[in-house]
């Protein structure tokens, strides 16, 4: 279990991101994990409501199995321990979470803003359904998020791919440089 | 069942976004501090591999699994759509630090709060679809 105790150097986990689109592409399909919010609500009956939910979760069950899979492996790298890990981040990115309270623990998230005790927290719960709602509304109106037009769409140059990282890096530094410190400082 | 194959990848998929860092806020964060080059080596090496494979199979006219040409569709070039989606998007990325992809991850990971904001997300798409119609795209 060695090549699951720490995490990968980034040329490996990025050529491994690679190689998964491309062998969707051999298995005739299209990376990208945002239609599956589209997808949901029309398993949810959303098509009853609006004409986009019209085709139905059928042609993408496929792609439902995918997001399952990758559920079922973050329960599996729960089981080998990533939630006990520290991610290196750099000494300057810690110096900027102590500015603004932010806690730096083992695991993907700080426990301040995403761990159990943040759940007591009203300024918590603010930031998860805000992102949350601007990440599903978002990636819905680009039709793509970071899968999909980050790496499937920028990998067959797609003009369209272009402009919407513009946006998704513009929209990203404003709520690190500007509403981080105005929410948290 | 054909659909196992999927499941199968996924989890591969799921794993690797553990492995990659790429579904942790800190990662994210950091990032958009302009503070590491681990994200945009991520993404750069990703991309790399993609071109390359995409150059590949339109140079030698490859065939999926099931015998069929690999036709890849363009996405909609229209600039409005997707710099005002990618915007919010964007807004929401730096918000939680995670897209679709890691929230089912970490969600499947026990962090009760990515099930929230997975939820939330949801919502977003269906708002989207609902009112669509009147946004310029």
């Amino acid at each position: 279990m060695a090549l699951f105790a720490n995490p990968w150097p980034w040329y490996a986990s990025g050529a491994a991101i690679g190689l998964t689109m491309l062998t969707l592409l051999f298995l005739g399909r299209r990376f990208g994990l945002s239609t599956n919010l589209k997808t949901l609500c029309a398993l949810g009956g959303a098509g009853r409501w609006s004409s986009y939910f019209a085709d139905g979760w059928r042609p993408h069950a496929w792609n439902l199995m995918f997001a399952l899979g990758a559920l079922l492996g973050g329960a599996l790298m729960t089981l080998l321990g990533a939630r006990e890990r520290l991610i290196a981040i750099s000494t300057g990115t810690t110096a900027r979470l102590a500015e603004l309270g932010i806690s730096r623990n083992a695991g993907l998230m700080p426990d301040t803003l995403f761990g159990a005790q943040a759940f007591a927290n009203p300024r918590a719960w603010a930031l998860w359904i805000t992102g949350g709602f601007l990440v599903g509304f978002g990636a819905r109106w680009a039709n793509g998020c970071t899968s999909g037009h980050g790496i499937s769409g920028l990998s067959s140059l797609q003009k369209g791919s272009l402009f919407a990282l513009l946006g998704f890096f513009g929209g990203g530094l404003f709520a690190t440089h500007v509403l981080y410190p105005w929410m948290f400082s | 069942m054909k659909l196992v194959r999927f499941l199968v990848a996924g989890v591969v998929f799921g794993v690797i976004m553990v492995q990659s860092e790429a579904a942790s806020w800190y990662r994210i964060h950091e990032m958009f501090l302009f503070e590491s080059i681990h994200m945009y080596g991520l993404m750069g090496a990703a991309v790399a591999v993609g071109l390359m494979g995409v150059w590949a199979i339109r140079r030698y006219k490859l065939r999926d699994a099931a015998g069929n040409p690999i036709v890849i569709e363009g996405k909609d070039p229209s600039w409005r759509r997707n710099v005002f989606g990618g915007v919010a998007f964007g807004l929401g990325w730096g918000l939680i630090g995670a897209c679709p992809g890691p929230l089912f991850v970490l969600s499947g990971m026990g962090y009760a709060s990515a099930a929230v904001m997975l939820a939330a997300a949801l919502a977003g798409a269906f708002v989207y679809g609902m009112v669509y119609k009147r946004l310029p795209h």
